[in-house]
């Protein structure tokens, strides 16, 4: 099993979504996250004080998939985030040990 | 007993001798020096009257600007998503600022100027002859200045309607072009023909095709709403509407906009009585009845159509009553204005939920849905339910009181009330395409799909309506 994590625009959340439904992922937990990379951030002025922010709204989407179809997955995010632009964000993959069904005590690539 | 008896006779008496005395004396003197007493007497009551009448116009003045800030604002600003929250709410706000400079210089002559049956002159123009004197033709008992003010908030509030067809997606100086054309072009014109000196509409002042409208069905609410409309058309969809979900991000917002828009509504409609008299009171009373209303027509509706009854439905539909009773405020008795408002919180919610979906406009905040619709409604059912009785507005030659709506058996005055209808409407799509296809040639009227997506806080005005983080 393997746990990928996207990190993308907001703008993209709808489009990550359906493309990741189209090729038949079943779960996802989508989070509402502040971060940043190379993108820069932007200035903000309150009563002529400047603020500059650096840490830039995000969407991160993780979801833990079966082995089989994590190539399938990341097309899916890349196909549907990317703009070509800085701040496009980053998809990040790690190996995931076990997954169990709190309902029912199901573990492995079934409880997924 | 007895001796009480004896003493509040001798009491009476003494009085009553005393007073004969005085006024003996009184027609002892001469004519003229009583004559100069009753004209004190008549002056002071008039002075009297006309301070009171005053009182309650500064009132309903700052009542109806209250309506925009922060009623509207609150209202609009809670409706959006919270990236776009204090763009919103600036939308209303500058409008406070810029309509007023523009009524200042020459907005105030062109609507209540004496001029064609189109548009006010310019003899007011800078405020010229707008003084403590009364304009006996508007309002006989108030300062000039202060029928002028008054109506100030009624020209800031209407543009700021607007607002809610392209909110999250018109860019600031762009919506700032664009009422500035608008209140010139559609408001100035339409107050005038309504309400000004002969104007085309107007019903107490010699209009040719007498209109009643109390206080704005047509001039703001029709207006605004079918403006909107065109609005919506002409800057096409947000990004990602329909498909993507874009609730309101407050409704705790928008309720506490919407309280003081149903109080601020005393002071537009029971204040367009220009005086503080019975009719003021008729009109509060039918405005506060018809929003109760159709409060209850709404979330009924909403109810039995959806299961549950929802609080952005409960507010939503005191504010189309409160619409649909604004042009017959003055006119209607309080079953009437109950019947107007439920029919409104019905329709309105129709039209936003059925006919919206239906067409696939995108009237973000239902500008149309509910200040057009609940306005046209509220101005033809205006014809319906006026009565002579709360309002002898119409005269025959000899003075005589003759019947006013449909149901007291002028069925011609629901045909006025379709023509008022219809140059309303009319003006407004012909001015607002103009204004928009000029603003958009010159300045762009759309922030970019980046930029929208940003939202307005920060691509507009780079500020945040909810800081997240203390330090950066």
């Amino acid at each position: 099993m393997t746990k990928l994590e996207a990190v993308i625009q907001n703008s993209k959340l709808d489009a990550v979504k359906t493309a990741l439904h189209e090729i038949g992922v079943e779960g996802m937990t989508v989070i509402e996250v502040r971060g940043h990379g190379r993108q820069k951030g932007h200035t903000e002025v309150y009563r002529g004080r400047e603020y500059s922010v650096d840490l830039i709204p995000k969407t991160k989407i993780e979801m833990v998939l079966p082995d089989a179809m994590v190539e399938k997955a990341v097309q899916a995010v890349l196909g549907a985030a990317r703009t070509g632009k800085i701040g496009d964000g980053k998809i990040f993959l790690s190996r995931m040990d076990e997954a169990i069904r709190i309902r029912n005590d199901e573990r492995g690539e079934g409880a997924l | 007993m007895g001796k009480k008896l004896i003493a509040t006779f001798a009491t009476a008496f003494l009085v009553f001798a005393l007073a004969h005395v005085v006024c003996a004396q009184i027609a002892a003197g001469s004519g003229r020096d009583t004559n100069a007493r009753f004209v004190k007497l008549e002056q002071q009551a008039a002075e009297a009257k006309s301070s009171a009448d005053n009182a309650w116009m500064l009132t309903s003045a700052a009542l109806v600007l209250m309506m925009t800030g922060p009623g509207l604002a609150l209202f609009y600003g809670g409706l959006v998503r919270k990236k776009n929250v204090i763009g919103t709410m600036m939308q209303s706000f500058a409008l406070m600022a810029v309509v007023t400079v523009l009524w200042g210089l020459f907005s105030y002559s062109l609507s209540f100027g004496s001029g064609t049956s189109f548009i006010g002159g310019l003899e007011n123009v800078f405020l010229r002859g707008v003084g403590a004197a009364p304009d006996v033709d508007y309002a006989a008992t108030i300062p000039a200045q202060t029928f002028m003010v008054y109506q100030l908030m009624f020209a800031i509030i209407t543009p700021a309607l607007i607002a809610g067809a392209f909110a999250e997606r018109m860019k600031f100086s762009a919506m700032i072009a664009f009422m500035v054309f608008w209140s010139v072009v559609v408001y100035d014109p339409m107050a005038h023909m309504v309400w000004g000196k002969g104007g085309l509409l107007n019903a107490s002042l010699g209009g040719r095709f007498p209109t009643l409208d109390f206080a704005g069905g047509t001039v703001v609410h029709v207006t605004s709403g079918v403006s909107a409309l065109v609005c919506a058309l002409y800057l096409g969809k947000r990004v990602g509407y329909p498909k993507e979900a874009m609730p309101p991000h407050s409704v705790v917002l928008s309720f506490i906009g919407a309280c003081p828009l149903w109080v601020g509504w005393f002071g537009f409609n029971a204040g367009s009585a220009l005086a503080a008299g019975s009719l003021a009171t008729s009109a509060f009373v039918a405005t506060h009845f018809a929003a109760a209303a159709a409060t209850v027509g709404w979330a009924g509706a909403e109810w039995i159509r959806n299961g549950k009854p929802s609080v952005l439905g409960g507010i939503s539909g005191a504010v189309a009553g409160l619409v649909a009773i604004t042009p017959a405020a003055g006119f209607v008795k309080p079953m009437a204005a109950l019947i107007i408002g439920l029919i409104a919180g019905v329709f309105c919610y129709a039209m936003v939920a059925k006919v919206k979906a239906k067409f696939g406009y995108d009237d973000s905040l239902d500008a149309f849905g509910v200040h057009g619709a609940g306005g046209t409604l509220g101005a033809l059912l205006t014809g319906v339910f006026a009565v002579s009785a709360v309002n002898p507005i119409f005269k025959d030659a000899q003075g005589n009181t003759v019947a006013s709506g449909l149901i007291e058996g002028n069925a011609y005055q629901l045909l006025n009330q379709c023509v008022g209808v219809g140059v309303a409407w009319l003006l407004a799509i012909v001015g607002t395409l103009a204004i928009l296809k000029i603003v958009d040639v010159t300045i762009g009227l759309r922030i970019t799909e980046e930029e929208e997506v940003q939202g307005l806080d920060l691509s507009q005005h780079g500020e945040e309506g909810y800081y997240w983080e203390a330090s950066a």
